[in-house]
Parts: structure tokens; C-alpha cells; sequence
């Protein structure tokens, strides 16, 4: 299986990651060579198998309904690019 | 041709917990920007969302409810995508086991009961609010309502008009508040709808092409909307145009649908289970402990005023529409002692009408159930009348004596006693000889006459049976 | 003093003939005189003094614990109130995180001295740690070559003696794989065993924080004030933490080693494979029993890490978007645009390699042939290790195959680099511990010996480790010039 420019720009455009033009045919040659390694899996039946999501067969606990996290806007904003008015700003959203 | 309409509800229904789904920060509607946003809702680095149990608890009471399946292993997964108002690049939902399947809820159309198929509900995380109001050309980003938790309820197919679209989702409405899982309010968002629309030639099996409209937000515009929207497809579709499968947003103030285009662009949401999170384990126990705390249905309620009050339709409505009214109703009639009519009668009626006056809720009531049953108890044992009774509510809804102080300190016990009646009665009889001539010769309308002529000099106190019979008698 | 145990070290401390600010300021000077090795990308000396002189007060009043008055380090990806916090990377580089990992704040509270936040691969993503936005890191046996990754700085750093011990992660081999290539003691514990939060996440079933030291004994010091349940991380373990010394001097006769035929196969370097065999007759003479075991499935752990980590990350990573801290680009003319050059421009090559592998092999089309079937692929793997785990007490084989490699040398093919994980990459998808430890010299560099227990065996593990120590002297080997 190998990968074109063009679905390298249509997956980094799902990431929203930038890549330079030069560099488009590069990273289409490495995930090729990645889906080649993983050719090795499908030569495994794999049908009556469980997927396993984790490494341990827990349950999810539960937090009890209590707020304990209180205003830390000011800390938490002091580290943001760009903020007016409480909010951070972006560039224009159009719906 | 004949068209057919194909409507399925999304309902994003705001749980009613304190703290968020995932974090321990505090969900109050109306807060400053940002300030109930902590890191976990912020999505900073390293930092790791733990599941509410108020949030599990709440959808598996709805799940029970609507009498659906509870799932003893349900998962939750990131949906993946970029907007600002999403702070990690993924939202926390459900979407190959939801925690509740398959489900119902009854609606009634003009008397006649249909079923509607809830598909599933599952929980996620609300995301936070774009603020489009000028700063400088850019928008400003709110994150306190990211990871609310919400509740998405998905019907199927199953409604054929507008008006049962409204009937199922004011259904719910009641239903999630009943519950006390969702406070309802339409205006500050608790309570969201997305509809899924399409038409199809009358007969025709298979579905048509259908447009999702976005966040719809009273049941008027949920009408206004569908109704906007199947006119649109068949106009479309007549004019030899195709429906096209999008998402719409619907402008109330122009009332149209229009299409959202930065929705248009193909997503990918990659789902994929969050190993952040571990599968949502329901089992049997926890089950019974839901069921014991489940609360009486709307349905089952109706069902019951009826069996145990005789209550007509209207009365009965009224007073299960919501919890909080029909236990103000059993608590006066407990209370007071009085027939089911005479209680119903004043809580739908003046007390109704004084409450959405005043712009309050039945647990916001100046009178609570306590004076309302001392009021209607003096009504029953026949100390005051039903006008004097308007006086007496008039003052209990002023201040917070009770209906006996009142009564006893205005004077307005109703008078019985024949004696003091009789003097009253002679005297106007005195007083008014042409009147009473008119009577005699068969003028019946002046009795009501001499009724006024009595109250009036007895302020209204008088027993107005005691009045009749003794008119008739001196007349 | 910067050859003492951690132990020997808390005696010192304890016995008062050093004071914790004259240790504190002893590391900080060989930090200093050791800048060339670049294993730190931020060194904290205000903070650590300030820490020292507290902890000085803490011993003084004899409320001291195991580590108050220690000089250690943290792996940059753990997050330190009011102390930047780069992950390696550019996209962090002005990052100051308002809160503490739970692991820096179980350090905090035991009273060890911070000296700073040490080098590693941009989010954990390298083996090397040249792909650190920082700079690569260089290995203290011989500064050309690497010091492995993706905790190369914590490994240099203490290989080097710039901290009494450092903080590691491991989502694929980072605490093994530097150990074994700077001849130190690593332990990558159970999954679960070590709170996640506060720790940046690369891939969130895999990643498992862990101790980089010179000794077992260390490792086992260390372990004690990282583990335990936190009610912040939901895949954190409620398991008692027992005492991890207690057990070090059992004796390991009767000891069952299994040793996979998979591990000693094939582009196993032919030096490394001689080393390790004269390890495991150590163990022999201290009355273990080897038996040959296979795991099959092993073969497929690259393919599938190489699936479900990138996978993870992918989502993982999608958080740093320039809008509420990090990098932002200059101008953005809208909001795609601010998102693709902030991401763009805030991540290096091997990130953006391995966000788009996993955004690729979750979309539409391919996500049952690549994700889903990566993780029935994971379940084999785990089953493997259960299977060979009932019969065995401890698995041993390599870290590695080779001793470290050049710098630069395997920076153009990546993939190349990824097979340098080949041994280690199976553990942290099923999830168990796993140690290396120092077990010899190939041509005057170190190797490892890798040792993978049973879930939450870390005790275990580390009494295997620590017996080995007691008859070998290769863990107590110094870098020339770090004397």
C-alpha cells in the first residue's frame, strides 16, 4: 500500500497540520513504508478476536457530583495568546 | 402529488448536575466567560477527564423510563474535529455503545396514541459557546459550557408532521423534568433540538433524501421550521430539483432554513474509543437502586388522578404537566380535606392564573400548599363563600398569615346566623316597597335583586343559601 | 557525592554531613560543567535551592522522608507548576502549565530538590532524542552517539551523575531503551501503577511513568513515591502499593526464567546476544532455572504499536491549536489558517509523521483494517505474555539490538529507527512492568538486560534486578570524564 501527495494533503488537512510542499513527497515515501510494515498484520486471522482498547479489563469509576474546581481564570488566561474581555480570541468563525 | 413528511428528533438535553461530566467544575448557567472553564475543560496538557456518576445515574433513569434497554457495558469514544469552541480537537461521546439502546415514548395526536421509537441516548460533553459580537473582526471563545454533560436522545423516523414532532418533543420535555434530570430551559440551551427532515411520494417505502436543522430551540421554531423545511424539499423536488443531504440552520427572524456551509465540508470524525476513559460497567444492582428511586411517569400519573379523583381531562393535564404541580395538588388535598374538584378547581385556576401573572413557578408560590388548604377548608366547611374566598386569597398571596388570621381579623366569617338575616331582609323589604311589588306581580328576576340588595348590606358575609331560602320566605 | 545511592545519600543527609543545599548546589555544577551533553532544556537552580533549604528545615525538624533533600530531575513532559514545560517541543516552548503532574507532586510533598526539567523527543516521539526541539542529547559513553529516547535526557543525566535520579516515561520503550543505551536502571511499571495526570499524553493506553536510576535499589526508592492511586486519572489502578525494598534480598533460587527464542533471533547484534548470555548464567549461578519459551505473536508488535500509538496521539495532540496557550503563528487570515501553521509550525517532523499515520489509519475506510485490527492484534500479544507469564516468574531478553548508534545516522529513515524498538514496544501494549538493567559492555558501550514481569510484579522485578547488582558490578560503571 502506498500513499500520493494528494492523500498526504487530504490527511494533513483533516489534521489541520501545515506541511511544507517540499516535504509532501517525503512524508507520503515514510507512511508508505509504515503501511508496509503493517501488511504483517493481516497475514494473522484475527476474526474471533476481542479488540482490546486497554491493557487492564477495568470499569470506569465514578466520580461523585461535587464541584471542587473553582476559578482560575486569570492563572489559566495568562498563558493564552490572545485573550479581550474574559474570552480567547480567534479569527472569525462563519457558520 | 401527494407528499408524505419523515421526521426524526435529536434532543441534546443538558443534565441537571453540579459539576461538569468530566470535571469538577461547576455547571450554573450565566456565569463570566471562562471563569466555571478549569483545566480539564480548558483540555490543557496532561490533564485527564473521570466520569460524574450523577451524569450515569441520570441516563440510565431515562433509560428506564423509556423503557429501553440499559447497556451493562457502554464506551465512550472521541469524535474528532477541529472548531474553537471544541477545546481538545475531540469530543467525548458515545457512539458503538451507547448506554441506553433501544426505546419508546407515547404521544397523543387528537385523542389517538402513537408510538415513537427512541433509537438510543448517549452521554458527551457539551462544547463551549462562540461569541460572534465584534472584537476587532475575531470571535471570542466562552468554554464554560464545555463538558456539561448532555444527554443526546435519538428518535427514529417515526413522526409524519410537524405537529407530532412538537407533541414528541414537548412529550420529552415534560419527561427529562419529571425526572429532574434536565431543567428544561429552552432559552438558556438545557433542552436542544436537531431535526432530521424528508419527504417521499404518499405510498412510497423508501426514505428521501433528508436535511439536518440545526439547533432549533422552542417548540414554535421546531414547527415553524419542519413545516418551512418540507415545503422547501417539495418545491425543490416539484421544480425538478434534487434534496441534497446537508445540514441547514433555521433563522427565526427570517423564518427559512439555510444552508451551513462550514458544515458542508465532508467530516471525518474518526471515531475511536478515549483511552483516557474506561467501558461504563451497569450492572444489576445498580439497576434496582435506580428503579426504587424512580419516580411516578407522567403517564402513569394521569392515569392515577383519574382513577382516584375524578378529575375531568383538562384538570388532569394541567396538574400532571409537571411534578412539582401535581404534588401541590396532593398536598392540598391531603391537607385541607377538601373534594379533589374544589382543590383542582383553585390551583389550576386562581392560582394558576396569579402565578403566570406574577411570572413564577408552582415551588416559587407566595402560597404554598400549607395556606391554600387553610383557605379551601373554611371554603368547604362553609365559613367564608367563594367570593369572600377571592379576598382571602388576595391576601394570603400579600402576606404570610394564614387564611383562618385573616378571616378572623377582617370579619369575614360568613354569617348564619337567621336572627341577624332576618333584620336585614325585613328592612330592605321596608325600604323598597315598589321592588317588592314588581316580585309579587311575577317579576321572578327581581329576587336577584333583593340577594344583592342583602349581600351588599351584609359586606358579602351573609350564607348566601341561608339568603334564599329566608327571601323566599319573607317575599 | 555524586556516586552515592539514594540511600547513602538520605544517611548523609540524615547524619547531617552534607546539607541538602551543598548537595543541591553540587549537582547544579556538574550540570554546569556538563552543559555540552544537553540533557537539560531547562535547569530550575532558584527553585532547587529554595527546595533545598526547606528540605534542610524538613530534616532538621526530622520530618524528613526517603527523598526529602535529593537532588532529582523531571522529564520534561511532566507538567511543574510555574516552570515551563516544553514536551520537546517548539509548540510548548513558552508553555507554563498551572498545575503539577500528580507524580511531581508526590515528589513535592516527599521534600526531593527539582534541579530542572530534562531533554527528551518532542512529545516522547523518538528513540534517540534528536528529535527534541531542543537538541539531541548526547550519550555520556561517547558524545557521538545517541542517548536513546525518548527519555534520552533523564538516562544522560544520570548515567552522567547531573541528578541523583530522574523521572522517565515509557508508551514504547523510553525508559528501557536510553537505560540500557547509558548503562542505567529503568523500570517501566504495570500500566496504571503511576498517575497520568499532568503527565502530557502521547498515547494514553501505552504511556506509563517510571524511574530512571543507577541501581535497583534506586529504582525500588524512587517507584515507592511514584506509585498509588489517583483519583484524577481514570486508568490508575486502586491497588495497595507495597513496600518495593522489602522484598529485595529474597533469594531467586527456584526462580523460573523464560527466555523467548523471538528475542534472540534475527537482527539481534551478535556481541549484544554473547552479553546477555553471560547475564543469564549469572543468573544460573544464583539459582535460577532457564527454560526456552516462544510468544509468536510477538513479530506483530511494531506493526500494531505503529497503528494504535500514532492513533492515539493523533487526538491526543489535536489539543495544541493555538487558541488557549502554546504556539500560535503569526497573522492567522482565518481560523483554518490559524490552525494548520500553528500546528504546522509549533510540531517537528517525526510528530507530524506520526499525527498523520494515525489520522489516516482512523478515517473512514481504513479503520478496520489498520486500528481495529491493530488492537485483536494487541489482545494476541497480551495473551502471549499471560500464557508465557503462568509458566515462567520472569521473561529476560534485550533491550535492544544493538548498542547506541550514531547520532544522525538513522535520522532519514524512520523506519529504521522504529525497528530499534523491536523488544520493548510488546510490553507497553500488554501493558506489564518491565526493567532494564545494566548487564555489560559491547566495544566499551553499554547494554542492557531487559527483565518483563507480570502485572503489578514491580516488586518482584526489582529483587530480580537488585540480586543481579549484588554479584555484578556493571550498574556502578562511570562514563570517563563524569568520574
Amino acid at each position: 500500500m502506498s500513499l500520493t501527495a494528494d492523500d498526504v494533503n487530504k490527511i494533513a488537512h483533516l489534521a489541520r497540520l501545515g506541511i511544507d510542499k517540499q516535504d509532501v513527497a517525503a512524508y507520503a515515501n515514510d507512511l508508505s513504508g509504515m503501511l508496509d510494515l503493517m501488511t504483517k498484520m493481516s497475514e494473522v486471522n484475527t476474526d474471533d478476536i476481542e479488540p482490546m482498547a486497554h491493557p487492564m479489563d477495568q470499569a470506569q469509576r465514578l466520580r461523585v457530583d461535587v464541584v471542587t474546581e473553582l476559578n482560575h481564570r486569570e492563572e489559566f488566561q495568562a498563558i493564552a495568546p490572545q485573550v479581550e474581555a474574559g474570552l480567547y480570541l480567534v479569527p472569525k468563525v462563519i457558520e | 402529488m401527494e407528499w408524505e413528511t419523515v421526521i426524526g428528533l435529536e434532543i441534546h438535553t443538558q443534565l441537571a448536575t453540579r459539576s461538569k461530566i468530566f470535571s469538577g467544575a461547576a455547571t450554573a448557567y450565566g456565569a463570566e466567560p471562562n471563569t466555571q472553564a478549569c483545566a480539564v475543560d480548558l483540555g490543557l496538557p496532561g490533564v485527564l477527564p473521570v466520569l460524574n456518576q450523577e451524569a450515569v445515574r441520570m441516563a440510565v433513569i431515562f433509560g428506564m423510563a423509556i423503557e429501553a434497554h440499559i447497556a451493562p457495558y457502554s464506551v465512550f469514544a472521541r469524535k474528532n474535529y477541529f472548531y474553537p469552541d471544541l477545546p481538545k480537537g475531540y469530543q467525548i461521546s458515545q457512539m458503538d455503545h451507547p448506554i441506553v439502546g433501544v426505546g419508546h415514548l407515547d404521544i397523543d395526536i387528537d385523542g389517538v396514541t402513537k408510538r415513537i421509537g427512541v433509537t438510543r441516548a448517549h452521554l458527551e460533553e457539551d462544547a463551549g459557546k462562540s461569541l460572534h459580537e465584534d472584537f476587532h473582526g475575531l470571535t471570542g471563545i466562552d468554554l464554560n459550557r464545555a463538558g456539561t454533560p448532555l444527554l443526546e436522545i435519538v428518535s427514529e423516523p417515526d413522526m409524519r408532521s410537524a405537529k407530532e414532532a412538537v407533541a414528541y418533543m414537548r412529550k420529552l420535555h415534560e419527561l427529562v423534568r419529571y425526572l429532574g434530570i434536565c431543567d428544561g430551559n429552552m432559552q438558556e440551551g438545557s433542552f436542544r433540538c436537531d431535526a432530521n427532515v424528508s419527504v417521499r411520494p404518499k405510498g412510497q417505502a423508501a426514505f428521501g433524501t433528508r436535511a439536518e436543522i440545526k439547533n432549533i430551540n422552542s417548540f414554535k421554531f421546531v414547527e415553524k421550521a419542519i413545516n418551512h423545511e418540507v415545503e422547501r424539499q417539495i418545491a425543490l423536488i416539484e421544480s425538478g430539483g434534487k434534496v441534497v443531504q446537508e445540514t441547514r440552520l433555521y433563522d427565526s427572524v427570517k423564518d427559512e432554513t439555510r444552508s451551513m456551509r462550514s458544515k458542508e465540508e465532508a467530516n471525518d470524525y474518526r471515531y475511536f474509543p478515549d483511552p483516557d476513559l474506561l467501558p461504563v460497567i451497569i450492572d444489576e444492582a445498580f439497576k434496582a437502586q435506580i428503579k426504587a428511586e424512580l419516580p411516578e411517569l407522567p403517564e402513569a400519573k394521569k392515569q392515577r388522578f383519574k382513577a382516584d379523583y375524578q378529575l375531568d381531562e383538562e384538570n388532569i393535564a394541567i396538574l400532571t404537566s409537571s411534578r412539582p404541580l401535581a404534588d401541590y395538588f396532593e398536598a392540598v388535598y391531603k391537607k385541607s380535606g377538601c373534594e379533589a374538584k374544589l382543590c383542582a378547581n383553585w390551583i389550576t385556576g386562581d392560582l394558576s392564573a396569579a402565578l403566570n401573572k406574577a411570572g413564577l413557578e408552582i415551588n416559587e408560590s407566595p402560597i404554598n400548599d400549607e395556606r391554600l388548604s387553610g383557605l379551601l377548608a373554611r371554603i368547604s366547611d362553609n365559613t367564608i363563600s367563594g367570593k369572600i374566598a377571592k379576598q382571602v386569597f388576595e391576601h394570603l398571596w400579600q402576606s404570610t398569615a394564614n387564611a383562618d388570621d385573616i378571616i378572623a381579623e377582617q370579619g369575614l366569617t360568613q354569617i348564619s346566623d337567621t336572627g341577624a338575616i332576618v333584620a336585614i331582609i325585613d328592612k330592605i323589604i321596608a325600604d323598597n316597597p315598589s321592588q317588592v311589588e314588581q316580585y309579587r306581580s311575577g317579576k321572578d328576576k327581581m329576587f336577584a335583586f333583593f340577594v344583592g340588595q342583602v349581600m351588599k348590606a351584609m359586606q358579602g358575609k351573609a350564607n348566601p343559601a341561608e339568603v334564599n331560602k329566608m327571601l323566599k320566605e319573607k317575599l | 557525592m555524586h556516586n552515592k545511592t539514594l540511600a547513602e545519600l538520605n544517611l548523609g543527609l540524615q547524619a547531617k554531613k552534607f546539607s541538602s543545599v551543598e548537595l543541591t548546589q553540587f549537582f547544579l555544577n556538574r550540570i554546569d560543567k556538563h552543559i555540552q551533553l544537553n540533557a537539560y532544556i531547562t535547569v530550575t537552580p532558584e527553585l532547587a535551592l529554595a527546595q533545598a533549604k526547606a528540605a534542610d528545615q524538613r530534616l532538621a525538624k526530622g520530618t524528613s522522608d526517603l527523598l526529602t533533600g535529593i537532588p532529582i530531575a523531571q522529564k520534561d513532559i511532566f507538567c511543574t507548576h510555574g516552570v515551563v514545560t516544553t514536551c520537546g517541543s517548539k509548540m510548548l516552548a513558552n508553555f507554563t502549565a498551572p498545575y503539577n503532574a500528580t507524580v511531581v507532586e508526590k515528589f513535592n510533598q516527599s521534600g526531593a530538590v527539582m534541579l530542572g526539567k530534562l531533554n527528551m523527543d518532542e512529545f516522547a516521539m523518538g528513540s534517540s532524542n534528536e528529535t527534541s526541539y531542543y537538541g539531541a542529547v548526547k550519550n555520556p559513553w561517547d558524545i557521538n552517539t545517541v542517548p536513546g529516547g525518548s527519555s534520552g535526557g533523564s538516562a544522560a543525566a544520570v548515567s552522567a551523575r547531573l541528578a541523583a535520579c530522574a523521572t522517565g516515561t515509557d508508551t514504547g520503550g523510553s525508559i528501557r531503551q536510553p537505560a540500557a543505551l547509558c548503562g542505567i536502571t529503568g523500570l517501566k511499571p504495570t500500566y496504571g501503577r503511576v498517575s497520568r495526570y499532568g503527565m502530557i499524553a502521547y498515547a494514553s493506553s501505552l504511556d506509563q511513568g517510571g524511574p530512571m536510576t543507577r541501581s535497583a535499589e534506586d529504582a525500588a526508592i524512587m517507584l515507592q513515591t511514584m506509585a498509588g492511586f489517583d483519583e484524577k486519572d481514570s486508568t490508575s489502578v486502586n491497588l495497595p502499593v507495597p513496600d518495593y525494598r522489602a522484598d529485595l534480598n529474597k533469594s531467586l533460587v527456584g526462580l523460573k526464567i523464560g527466555l523467548p527464542k523471538e528475542f534472540f533471533g534475527e537482527g539481534l547484534n551478535e556481541d549484544v546476544a554473547k552479553t546477555l548470555a553471560l547475564a543469564i548464567d549469572e543468573y544460573r549461578k544464583l539459582g535460577a532455572e532457564i527454560v526456552d519459551i516462544s510468544m509468536p505473536n510477538l513479530k506483530l508488535a511494531i506493526p500494531a504499536y505503529y497503528v494504535i500509538a500514532p492513533a492515539e496521539c493523533s487526538a491526543n495532540l489535536s489539543r495544541f491549536d493555538g487558541v488557549r496557550y502554546g504556539y500560535r503563528c503569526e497573522s492567522p487570515v482565518d481560523l483554518t489558517d490559524l490552525y494548520t501553521r500553528s500546528r504546522g509550525e509549533g510540531f517537528g517532523k517525526e510528530v507530524k509523521r506520526r499525527i498523520l499515520m494515525g489520522t489516516y489509519a482512523l478515517s473512514t475506510g481504513y479503520y478496520d483494517a489498520y486500528y481495529l485490527k491493530a488492537q485483536k492484534i494487541r489482545r494476541l500479544i497480551s495473551e502471549d505474555f499471560k500464557t508465557a507469564l503462568a509458566s515462567v516468574d520472569v521473561i529476560m531478553g534485550p533491550v535492544t539490538p544493538s548498542t547506541a548508534f550514531g547520532i544522525g545516522e538513522k535520522m532519514d529513515d524512520p523506519i529504521a529507527m522504529y525497528l530499534s524498538d523491536i523488544y520493548t514496544i510488546a510490553i507497553n501494549l500488554a501493558g506489564v512492568p518491565a526493567m532494564s538493567i545494566p548487564a555489560g559492555f559491547v566495544a566499551g558501550m553499554p547494554v542492557g538486560l531487559q527483565l518483563i514481569g507480570d502485572y503489578f510484579s514491580e516488586d518482584r522485578l526489582l529483587n530480580i534486578a537488585h540480586q543481579y547488582q549484588q554479584v555484578t558490578d556493571w550498574h556502578n560503571f562511570i562514563p570517563t570524564g563524569f568520574e
